[in-house]
């Protein structure tokens, strides 16, 4: 201590830097961050349309409705789970609010619906998991077609048009020069932050997810917490699929299709562990903003879209071979 | 046979700049059991992986019956004829005991290339290697469905398999057995050691390396620090420990309490699962303990009473209450702890940090207008690992990089942030080394002396009868009775262990030092 007085003034900027660099890198987003960054500069040089706010904004909106139902998909995967069930439970929600609306309904009565029905199919599929101890990739595999069913039932074949503006206005309108369901996801995004990291409830999930069994013996609910985690994940996936109904303007059947591809990527990409017990809800957020950039830079450089589909694949198995080395010191 | 030297000179061995194994001498001889003990950290798996092969030595000189070999991976080592037995087991558990035995060089029919298995030599041969050591496994058993002691002689047997083996190094081999499986395995070594081969073992016991070991050879920080000739009268527990610790031990279990008349916990006719009809009581501030032999259902009917499993019938009453507990949550709300026998699997999130893991059972406790207090809540888990010694970097380090007895101490912790009544401790110093188990005995016994209650598990004679106020005894999921401090001895609790209605009274007690 008496020799070393010289070096205990303030650290060098260099040291400052490393530190927040070491900090940075371990959280679960920094990969998905960081390719963001790299992807967007890329597509700055190449391309003269990509960094226009009108561009920009575009994007912002196309990913929004993933990034949402992904932050869904990262908590159950957080607590060790899947649900495949997301892409039919946004349509079903999308569906539910305009057939409502189109109908007369007032737009509320509407919008609670269709979030309501993504809960309650999200319950569903928590009361199977949790309480029956059944393997969520089956049930929610099976949710995945019974729902993708009703949602063709529900328009009985052709598109619901008629909806109230007031819906519409959710997926297609701007508040200072920022699109609506950008807004959404921002809040959604913060709220939820505050869940994971400063409620029981958040601090539960993390610990099911890493021990169930330590969990049980420490008190927590375990069974509780797995199917409040389906339903909030349910009642987020209804939330991006309304907005993804109301950003079309009309109730297509096939609403949502295909989408759980996205939003299981989203969260894997943006540092959720498959184990469990990892992750965050800014990292769910990047993610699917990183496969919003990837497909937008696609088309900007005039990829056609069979190699579009090909290039989204590729970006999430390299995410799964991050994962895979991120995971392995700890473990 | 032949009669077999195996010379190690000045072995030496690093990690990432840490010095593990530092300038260590080891001669093994045939017909010779050696028990290499010392701490967590002390060096003796790492000095156990140099000789098998698993890791090449920084420097080393080795001889064998005078000539200088080389031993720079396992293929060299096997080749010289030596085996090792990995404390974590290297079975397939979904595939039979045959196919795991022959694994990597299973007999095959017809031309090679076809890969077509000969199920009737895998077969045999199996059976040829459970033959020499004498195991009654059946070569057709599943391993999955084998007990541990089992998949210990499957492992030994594999081992041995390797042809022209003359040296055995056992890593912990008795670490995850219960007392009576472990006497087994030491009778096992001891009817291997008189076939000819050399054994080496580390051990966290000093009962076996008494019961097994011609010598003892301690290591500390990677050092050779002692070496003791187990039949000599030098060798005393006393200078082991000394040794292994590098200072000299005040006594490993703290005086008795005086237990107050006050119970805590009653249980009347609990029964569910193996557990049939078991009444006893705890006291405030005494510590109980369960004994009897391992499968008695001492940990079945401790998780009855903590609400682990479901229990059929039987009353549990806490401090005057007759309670229903139906779930580990509301025995939590009661204020009764619980430390799992399975400190990893059952008692912490290992990829979560200290604070979490503390925070876990009583995190309501730190919640205020739905949000968590952070700032109150580092104050706790700061004082916590104040108070028991928690060897961290800070709160935030993540478990699973702590040492076993630090990881305990956690697991303690966690029960500590609140009031309790009741603490249920079960196997609290399973592979934990001397020194971190001192510290463990005292701070259990401090919590007793606040007034709580303690019901404790314990495959440890020693430690069973070290701490116990009183000891109440199982065999096959009954209560056979309970002693108080002065009828408590091994004897008078192995009477009652062993006092079993159904059959198989063969003796397996070998080698029993008292």
């Amino acid at each position: 201590m008496k020799t070393a007085t010289s070096r205990t003034q303030s650290p060098s900027l260099l040291d400052v830097a490393h530190r927040a660099w070491t900090a940075f890198a371990r959280r679960p987003e920094s990969g998905a961050i960081l390719s963001v960054l790299v992807i967007g500069i890329f597509l700055s040089i190449a391309t003269t349309q990509f960094l226009t706010v009108a561009n920009l904004m575009l994007v912002a909106r196309g990913f929004a409705f993933t990034a949402i139902a992904a932050m869904g998909a990262f908590l159950v995967i957080v607590t060790g789970g899947i649900d495949l069930s997301v892409g039919s439970v946004m349509g079903l929600a999308g569906l539910t609010a305009a057939f409502l609306s189109a109908n007369g309904t007032s737009f509320l009565v509407a919008l609670m619906a269709g979030l309501a029905a993504g809960a309650l199919v999200g319950l569903v599929n928590g009361l199977f998991t949790a309480h029956m101890n059944l393997a969520p990739f089956m049930v929610t595999l099976g949710m995945l077609s019974v729902v993708r069913g009703i949602d063709v039932a529900i328009t009985g074949g052709t598109p619901i048009q008629g909806i109230d503006p007031a819906i519409t206005w959710l997926g297609q309108g701007y508040v200072l020069g920022i699109p609506v369901p950008v807004w959404i996801m921002v809040v959604l995004g913060i709220l939820l932050t505050i869940v994971m990291k400063r409620t029981t409830f958040g601090w539960y999930v993390y610990a099911i997810g890493g021990n169930i069994e330590a969990a049980r013996l420490s008190g927590v609910r375990v069974r509780r917490v797995k199917a409040a985690v389906y339903t909030i994940a349910g009642l987020l996936a209804a939330i991006g699929g309304i907005l993804l109904t109301a950003r079309l303007g009309v109730g297509e059947s096939t609403s949502g299709t295909g989408y759980e591809l996205d939003v299981i990527a989203a969260a894997v990409i943006g540092g959720t562990s498959l184990t469990g017990g990892q992750g965050s809800v800014a990292g769910a957020i990047w993610g699917a903003a990183l496969l919003g950039v990837v497909r937008n830079g696609l088309v900007l450089l005039g990829v056609s879209d069979f190699w579009q589909t090909i290039a989204i694949g590729l970006v999430i198995i390299f995410a799964v071979v991050i994962d895979r080395y991120r995971s392995r010191p700890a473990a | 046979m032949e009669s077999l030297e195996l010379v190690v000179s000045g072995a030496e061995k690093s990690f990432g700049g840490v010095t593990v194994v530092r300038g260590v001498d080891l001669t093994i001889r045939s017909g010779e059991v050696i028990a290499l003990l010392g701490e967590n950290g002390a060096g003796k798996s790492t000095l156990m992986k140099l000789i098998a092969g698993v890791h090449e030595a920084d420097a080393a000189q080795i001889r064998l019956n005078g000539r200088a070999v080389e031993i720079p991976d396992v293929r060299a080592a096997q080749a010289h004829g030596i085996a090792m037995v990995h404390q974590e087991l290297n079975l397939t558990e979904n595939q039979t005991v045959a196919q795991n035995l022959t694994l990597g060089r299973t007999p095959t029919l017809g031309p090679d290339v076809l890969g077509l298995v000969d199920r009737r030599r895998v077969l045999r041969e199996a059976q040829q290697a459970l033959d020499v050591i004498g195991s009654r496994v059946s070569p057709h058993d599943v391993v999955g469905d084998l007990s541990i002691a089992q998949r210990q002689q499957v492992e030994i047997a594999k081992a041995l398999s390797q042809s022209d083996v003359s040296v055995l190094l056992l890593d912990e081999p008795t670490s995850s057995l219960p007392e009576e499986q472990a006497n087994d395995l030491l009778a096992l070594l001891q009817r291997l050691r008189e076939q000819g081969l050399a054994i080496v073992i580390t051990t966290h016991r000093l009962d076996e390396a008494f019961a097994v070991a011609d010598r003892i050879v301690v290591l500390r920080d990677g050092e050779r620090v002692a070496e003791f000739d187990a039949e000599e009268p030098d060798a005393t527990r006393d200078r082991i420990v000394e040794a292994m610790v590098g200072r000299t031990l005040t006594a490993l279990f703290p005086d008795h309490r005086a237990p107050q008349e006050e119970t805590v916990l009653e249980v009347r006719g609990l029964s569910g699962g193996i557990v049939h009809d078991v009444s006893f009581e705890v006291r405030r501030g005494e510590i109980f303990g369960l004994g009897g032999l391992v499968g008695a259902g001492r940990t079945e009917a401790v998780r009855l009473v903590f609400g682990a499993d479901r229990r059929d019938t039987g009353t549990v009453v806490l401090n005057g209450r007759d309670v229903r507990i139906r779930s580990p949550r509301e025995a939590v709300r009661l204020g009764v702890g619980f430390v799992p026998e399975d400190r990893k699997a059952q008692g912490l999130v290992l990829l979560q940090d200290v604070q979490e893991n503390v925070a876990l059972p009583n995190l309501r406790t730190w919640q205020r207008w739905g949000l968590i207090e952070m700032r109150r809540l580092r104050e706790a888990v700061a004082a916590a690992i104040r108070d028991f010694g928690i060897k961290t970097r800070g709160a935030r380090q993540v478990v699973s990089r702590l040492s076993g007895g630090n990881q305990q101490k956690v697991v303690l912790a966690k029960w500590l942030a609140q009031p309790l009544s009741l603490l249920i401790l079960d196997e609290p110093t399973r592979g934990v080394d001397v020194g971190a188990r001192a510290d463990l005995y005292r701070q259990i016994d401090e919590i007793a002396a606040q007034g709580v209650g303690i019901l404790l598990v314990s495959s440890d004679m020693e430690e069973l009868i070290g701490l116990s106020d009183r000891i109440g005894v199982m065999a096959e999921g009954r209560y056979q009775g309970t002693l108080a401090a002065s009828e408590v001895t091994q004897e008078a609790i192995l009477r009652l262990a062993s006092k079993l209605e159904s059959l198989d009274t063969t003796p397996h007690r070998t080698g029993d030092h008292t």
